[in-house]
């Protein structure tokens, strides 16, 4: 039963897929809506029911599929496998359902573009991807949804793909992407080679932890993992390629770039936790690029007037709290974050998609203002996930999974080599400066888009099939959040006592005041917003930061420089340089002047030896010429070649 | 009913590889490339046949399965160039003409 359902959890998005891609255009827009709701909305009932199968089952139960063997040779074996177990019941209902409500949302947004079988197509597409990164039980497995998922977000990025700037964003995430994606065949190879061929996660693990792999095998393979979950979820120095993939439709933005793909990473090392929990340097580094990605986004999120990205910048932000929580061994909090993060940022991107449209796409939002008045009910979605992101306490799911961070980084120790160490507080005093900022910066935007006095014009309403995923959402981000609570507060621990059932909860008791300070920063965050951006005072209002040191941060410009510098201009070089075909310059030009010179000490002597310098000049050019006859673009010439090298090699297997 | 050995398979597949590959080279019309293409690879899917039927093992004939899609998509593709060109205004099939990339 369980294994049928396994797959028929990933076949029904697949489905879809194909059902939206064939359909061309005769299925109307409303028929592929459906299509691709009932896809995926159906992988949402399967995950449900596999989930309470799970869950009654014992309590270190496992469901397993081998739907085939992959390949299988001497020294390594794969096979397309897949494993439910906890963590990843917890991301397919994540990827599923918040997928869902964004598929419903979707079904209205696109409705009137006539690429909507083609989008549909992509993200259903996306969403079997997704499911195959989350269940695959061998890392290879998991390979392949990793790069199916850098393919779709490509195509969906690209999606409007008649201006240029936005498939140049989408060849820039894929290209980024692609950067990660050799590192982690690098990490692959390294722990295949050490395992004795097999990748399986489970005989990975147990071979690390019996030491089959040096000290510095773990750290490298750790380290190469953990470039290719930087790049696929956008962290220094990989970031730039988040915020132009803006240009995508706005459910794209929120389904990739909220809930599913760029958690990848995060959800990729929680699952080889145990690996890098050997990896001491890696996990420090995990931890500090993390927290100063946290702060970058941050700091970068405050100066930008773009709403989406704004919220790009800000997922940033967050997934570096993730990392964080990775680097400092709380990977139960980083899942848990992951789980929040994807409500309430679904759930900003899908209002702030709302308002864009009934604002005459305007995303400027010093354009936009006083919103207050004529959306009351986005606004009220709006500031609800806009609290869950700067986790205001108590009342939003937000403010548990930071607080199970913060008190996650405190205690945190790393002894490297040589005497360093790095220990928690600095980190902790870093994640707390960025829960103020990010209350600063999405409450400017609140401030600036909804009170004050109004901007442009709006029209329409927001159909009922776009605010009920709207409703759902805000329901998830605000009460989503009990089932882990801190310490202090009431200990309701379902969240950690679901993921690890028989590890004894430990009561580290950590100073009551790490709760209150975590509690009371986001608070000053938005009364300074408040205080600067609020009705009361429009001071900073007209300052949208056109200073000098504000500019490059809005752009980001200065990464993309360095990129420019350092990898494009090198490669245009060469690329210049193979044009000009240099070598056969420099043939043709050899025989030349050799040509000219005999021609001249010879001129005289127009004997024998004369004669045989100017021969000999000539078989040089032509000798440079030759390699130009084999590619001279005629396919039977090639065809030719093929065949007489073919004949050659059967020529000297047959003699030798 | 006579029973051909797999030494008899072999050699009737090099001679069928033989003429694919004559008529690829001989050939200028792209379509009896094409043709000729699938000549050769129906060759090499007759000799996973025959080493199917020889070692006694349905890999042989699954292969001639995938070689039988593979040969289909190629021919489907091919045919497709060849309508692009035409429709771009290249009224000729000659593959020899050809030889210049144009963006």
């Amino acid at each position: 039963m369980a294994p049928f359902l396994i797959s028929l959890l990933i076949l029904c998005p697949l489905a879809a897929s194909l059902l939206a891609f064939m359909s061309a255009r005769r299925m109307g827009a409303r028929g592929i809506g459906l299509v691709a709701c009932t896809g995926v909305g159906s992988s949402a009932v399967v995950s449900i029911i596999l989930s309470v199968m799970l869950l009654s089952g014992p309590v270190t139960g496992v469901l397993q599929v081998t739907l085939w063997p992959w390949m299988h040779m001497p020294g390594f074996s794969a096979d397309i496998a897949f494993m439910l177990d906890r963590v990843s019941m917890i991301m397919i209902l994540i990827v599923t359902v918040v997928g869902l409500l964004i598929h419903i949302y979707a079904a209205r947004y696109m409705r009137d573009d006539p690429g909507i079988a083609r989008f549909f197509g992509c993200m259903t597409l996306f969403v079997a991807f997704m499911l195959v990164v989350v269940l695959a039980s061998d890392l290879l497995c998991l390979f392949i949804g990793w790069e199916g998922v850098g393919l779709c977000s490509y195509l969906l990025i690209g999606f409007w793909y008649d201006d240029a700037a936005n498939t140049a964003a989408a060849r820039k995430a894929f290209y980024m992407t692609r950067m990660g994606d050799v590192a982690l065949l690098c990490g692959l190879l390294l722990l295949a080679t050490a395992t004795g061929g097999s990748l399986r996660i489970g005989t990975v693990l147990v071979a690390v932890a019996n030491g089959q792999l040096a000290p510095s095998g773990v750290n490298m393979a750790a380290l190469f993992i953990l470039v290719a979950a930087l790049a696929k979820s956008a962290q220094i120095p990989f970031q730039t390629w988040l915020p132009d993939a803006m240009a995508g439709p706005t459910p794209t933005s929120a389904l990739i770039h909220a809930a599913t793909m760029v958690t990848a990473g995060i959800y990729l090392i929680a699952r080889l936790h145990d690996l890098f929990a050997m990896a001491v340097p890696v996990m420090a580094l995990t931890a500090v690029l993390g927290a100063l990605t946290l702060l970058m986004g941050a700091c970068t999120a405050l100066v930008q007037s773009d709403l989406k990205r704004i919220l790009a910048w800000s997922t940033i932000s967050q997934l570096g709290y993730m990392f964080l929580a990775l680097g400092c061994g709380a990977w139960q909090a980083a899942l848990f974050h992951l789980m929040t993060h994807a409500f309430f940022k679904a759930l900003l991107f899908l209002t702030a998609g709302a308002i864009i449209m009934r604002a005459h796409h305007e995303q400027d939002i010093f354009r936009l203002g006083g919103l207050r008045h004529t959306m009351p009910g986005l606004t009220t979605a709006f500031v609800a996930g806009a609290s869950s992101l700067a986790g205001l306490p108590l009342v939003t799911a937000g403010f548990y999974s930071k607080e199970m961070i913060l008190s996650g980084v405190w205690p945190a120790h790393f002894n490297l080599t040589h005497g360093w160490t790095l220990s928690g507080p600095p980190l902790w005093g870093m994640a707390l400066l960025g829960a103020f900022l990010t209350a600063l910066y999405i409450f400017r935007c609140v401030f600036i888009v909804f009170c004050g006095k109004a901007g442009t014009g709006t029209a329409g309403r927001t159909s009922r099939l776009m605010s009920i995923p709207l409703g759902c959402l805000c329901v998830l981000s605000l009460c989503g959040g009990v089932i882990e609570m801190p310490d202090t507060l009431p200990s309701l621990h379902l969240l950690r006592a679901l993921l690890d059932p028989t590890a004894v909860l430990s009561h580290a008791h950590q100073p009551g005041w790490l709760v209150l300070a975590g509690a009371g920063v986001p608070l000053a965050g938005l009364g300074v917003a408040w205080v600067l951006w609020g009705r009361s005072s429009p001071v900073m209002r007209e300052i949208p930061g056109q200073a000098p040191v504000i500019r490059p941060g809005r752009t980001g410009r200065g990464m993309d420089a360095l990129y420019h510098y350092v990898f494009v201009q090198p490669f245009c070089l060469l690329a210049w340089l193979t044009r000009l075909d240099i070598l056969n310059h420099a043939v043709t030009g050899t025989g030349l002047l050799i040509q000219a010179a005999s021609a001249r000490m010879f001129r005289v002597r127009a004997d024998f030896l004369g004669m045989l310098a100017i021969q000999a000049t000539r078989l040089i050019r032509w000798a440079g010429h030759l390699p130009g006859l084999l590619h001279n673009g005629r396919v039977r010439w090639y065809a030719a070649w093929i065949a007489g090298g073919l004949c050659a090699g059967l020529a000297m297997a047959v003699l030798s | 009913m006579p029973v051909f050995s797999f030494n008899d398979t072999l050699l009737l597949a090099t001679a069928l590889f033989s003429v694919g590959l004559a008529g690829v080279l001989v050939r200028r019309n792209m379509v009896f490339m094409l043709m000729s293409l699938d000549i050769m690879l129906n060759a090499t899917a007759l000799v996973f046949v025959g080493a199917g039927a020889r070692w006694h093992d349905a890999t042989g004939q699954v292969m001639f399965v995938l070689i039988l899609a593979l040969a289909a998509v190629e021919t489907a593709v091919g045919l497709a160039i060849i309508v692009c060109l035409h429709g771009r205004g290249r009224p000729t099939l000659d593959a020899d003409t050809g030889n210049l990339m144009e963006g």
